[in-house]
């Protein structure tokens, strides 16, 4: 009986809120934010939102972050949400082509977000048009463990030549130098990417991932002579685990270093590693001609064409490049605004990966499984882990690549 | 010897011939609605979807047999086939040590209900559990298996990373509730196996090998049909252990086909519909050729009786 009383009042009030609920515009929003700081992150940033434009109300749909990417699919298709999160570059492409994506150009231009979100704007670009608003990113690097180097006695070093001496030494301490974790195979391919930047630089790489250099190109050689520099060095058996337990790897000292994304700051933290024994530099230097470039990968939004509401889906885009909104949703995130006029979190980390992307003269790459198409990708990463584990078959692995660079990018014409 | 004629038949012949032929038909129909609707129509649409070049979003685009002759000189798809053979020949152990197990569980001591139940757990949990109970019995560095190898040999081995030993891991965690699966088909077959042709074998001096091979195999006959169709499709089939334990890595070598098409056409990278589809057709010959050998057989042995 008390329930039943309780929702007499519920209705009372709802029926004395009814003419402004009338007029209540809904804007549903799919978001893949399942991990518990993303999601309060984007919960806030709804109740925000609503603060300002009290005639809309925003209901989030949250998905695992992992089952996001094959239900975008679904959704996308069969019962379009009126915002959708989503990555940059090459990742939203196939979305592109077939129609699914608004096409919010005018939102850049009415904000003037070619100025405040120039770092990103080629990559959210297809046909001279833009198709979403980034709201944040974060670099990759190498992660290493301080206490590993004062074991082996060694010094960090800038120059290639420098950590393999370094590799060396790690080896004979009894540590791995470099560690990874393939299992899910995306972790290798920041390996690769890195050795592309340095070695060729970014407009090569850049025109590696559009598929314009054959992959037996000796160029495309010379990106895996350096690898195999290093694989010596590299943790066996890295095929059987995921990059969480290579984690574990540099937490326990067992491994030195670690070419990891942003994020994964918090997973050392949580083995218990501190600001004093957890270290980020930037790539080493391979071929010191080479204009340095690095890598961030760009999380964006996007309205789907199927939207029922893209007028306030278009606000939401506008309020979400906002330099202040962008500061505070990258304060919860632990990651870096895109607006350039907004400002970055105390987190030494943060401040570094800043510090190394905005002096990167080269560009920005985003990661290879967003720089190249979805098959290209998939293609290419297990040929890098085939190739770090059986580094003899180069030969054959870049001839299958070539065979599939000449499928994908022919029937992308 | 003519037969007698039917007496309710003389009253309205064509009335009730009529009704009789439609009521099974009527019975039938939902069933026939489903079927055709979840496994008929969706094999034409999949056999219609692997002639074109589709991702999923955008428009079909018609090829032929394009993606057919793709599949021709695609190594990874020969590695799929490969490792489908060698899960079909290996998880076939399930049956006689499905057998082997439900003998000596057979007999009647206090308890056995306890020893079965207990032998019979693995197929109870989910086949999720078991690829990560596996994957952690195998993992590099904690792995009890990889412990136990390392300090046999000095050095461990991670079955799971290496390309050579990679499927038949994952066969071996296939095995464990399949072999349970078996058990308890062949367990209440022996019920019904009659305790007077034991008897009677028993007093002609048969016991042993003879005795399991002559007197009560044959008996078991229908549990062992039962047990090689269960295991043959859950072979072909297997997918989930290959999801869960390697996602068909090392680069692409514990692949089966069942894998391969998900990846193809509906996986994170997979946008290929069309070729998924060419595969799943594939896929489904290879299936039709047991199945259709099953079937056969339960045919003839129905005309038999």
């Amino acid at each position: 009986m008390a329930l039943h009383g309780k929702g007499l009042l519920l209705a009372a009030l709802m029926c004395s809120a009814a003419p402004a609920m009338a007029q209540q515009r809904v804007l549903t929003f799919n978001s893949n934010a399942s991990d518990p700081a993303p999601r309060a992150m984007f919960e806030q940033l709804a109740a925000d939102f609503m603060a300002e434009h009290p005639e809309i109300r925003v209901e989030i749909n949250t998905f695992d972050h992992e089952g996001y990417k094959t239900a975008i699919r679904n959704f996308l298709t069969a019962d379009p949400p009126d915002l959708i999160t989503w990555f940059a570059g090459n990742r939203m492409k196939p979305f592109v082509d077939a129609g699914q994506l608004l096409d919010v150009s005018d939102v850049w231009e009415e904000n003037g977000l070619k100025d405040s979100l120039g770092s990103t704007l080629s990559s959210m670009t297809f046909d001279d048009r833009q198709w979403g608003v980034p709201y944040t990113y974060y670099q990759w690097g190498i992660y290493y463990n301080k206490e590993a180097y004062a074991a082996a006695g060694v010094e960090p070093a800038t120059d290639w030549e420098g950590f393999i001496a370094n590799c060396a030494a790690f080896q004979e301490a009894g540590i791995d130098c470099l560690t990874t974790g393939s299992k899910a195979l995306w972790p290798v391919a920041g390996i690769f990417d890195y050795l592309s930047l340095r070695t060729n630089g970014y407009d090569w790489h850049m025109q590696l991932t559009n598929g314009e250099i054959p992959w037996t190109d000796d160029s495309v050689r010379a990106v895996f002579a350096e690898w195999e520099k290093i694989l010596p060095y590299t943790t066996a058996n890295h095929a059987a685990i995921d990059w969480q337990d290579a984690v574990a790897n540099i937490v326990q000292g067992r491994a030195a270093h670690y070419v990891m994304g942003n994020f994964a700051v918090a997973a050392f933290r949580d083995g218990g590693m501190t600001d004093e024994t957890l270290g980020f530099m930037s790539f080493p230097t391979i071929n010191p001609d080479i204009p340095r470039a690095e890598e961030a990968p760009t999380d964006s939004m996007h309205i789907p064409a199927g939207a029922k509401n893209p007028e306030d889906a278009k606000l939401f885009l506008a309020y979400i490049a906002r330099p202040d909104v962008q500061t505070r949703i990258n304060e919860a995130l632990g990651q870096l605004p895109v607006n350039s006029e907004a400002s970055v979190g105390d987190d030494p980390f943060l401040q570094a990966g800043f510090e190394m992307l905005s002096t990167a003269e080269a560009g920005i790459a985003q990661f290879f499984d967003r720089d190249a198409p979805a098959e290209m990708a998939k293609a290419g990463m297990e040929g890098f882990q085939e190739f770090m584990v059986r580094p003899e078959r180069l030969d054959a692995i870049l001839e299958r690549l070539e065979r599939q660079r000449q499928r994908i990018y022919a029937a992308a014409q | 010897m003519t037969p007698l004629p039917d007496p309710e038949a003389q009253i309205a012949p064509r009335k009730r011939s009529r009704r009789r032929s439609l009521t099974p038909w009527l019975f039938l129909a939902p069933g026939m609605a489903m079927f055709a609707v979840y496994v008929l129509i969706p094999i034409v649409q999949s056999v219609w979807v692997s002639f074109h070049d589709w991702d999923g979003l955008g428009q079909m685009r018609w090829i032929g047999t394009a993606n057919y002759s793709e599949l021709w000189w695609d190594d990874a798809f020969y590695t799929s086939l490969r490792n489908n053979v060698i899960w079909l020949a290996l998880y076939m152990l399930a049956v006689p040590l499905g057998l082997m197990i439900a003998l000596f569980l057979n007999q009647t001591v206090r308890g056995i209900r306890i020893y079965k139940s207990l032998f019979f757990f693995p197929f109870v949990i989910s086949q999720v559990v078991v690829g990560l109970i596996f994957s952690w019995f195998y993992a590099p560095g904690f792995g009890l298996l990889y412990a136990l190898i390392e300090w046999v040999t000095g050095s461990g081995v991670a079955l799971l990373a290496d390309e050579r030993y990679v499927t038949y891991g994952i066969i071996a965690a296939g095995l464990w509730p399949q072999i349970a699966y078996c058990m308890i088909l062949y367990l209440t077959g022996l019920n019904a196996v009659a305790p007077d042709q034991i008897e009677a074998a028993r007093l002609d001096g048969a016991k042993g090998w003879r005795m399991l091979w002559h007197v009560v195999l044959p008996q078991l006959r229908p549990a062992t049909f039962i047990a090689v169709v269960v295991t043959v499709i859950g072979a072909l089939r297997s997918f989930d252990l290959v999801s869960i334990m390697t996602a068909g890595g090392p680069f692409g070598s514990s692949r089966v086909l069942s894998y391969y098409m998900y990846e193809q056409a509906l996986s994170e990278y997979g946008y290929r519909m069309g070729y998924g589809a060419a595969i799943a057709v594939v896929l489904f010959g290879i299936m039709m050729i047991f199945i259709s050998g099953f079937i056969w057989k339960m045919w003839r042995d129905e005309k038999g009786q």
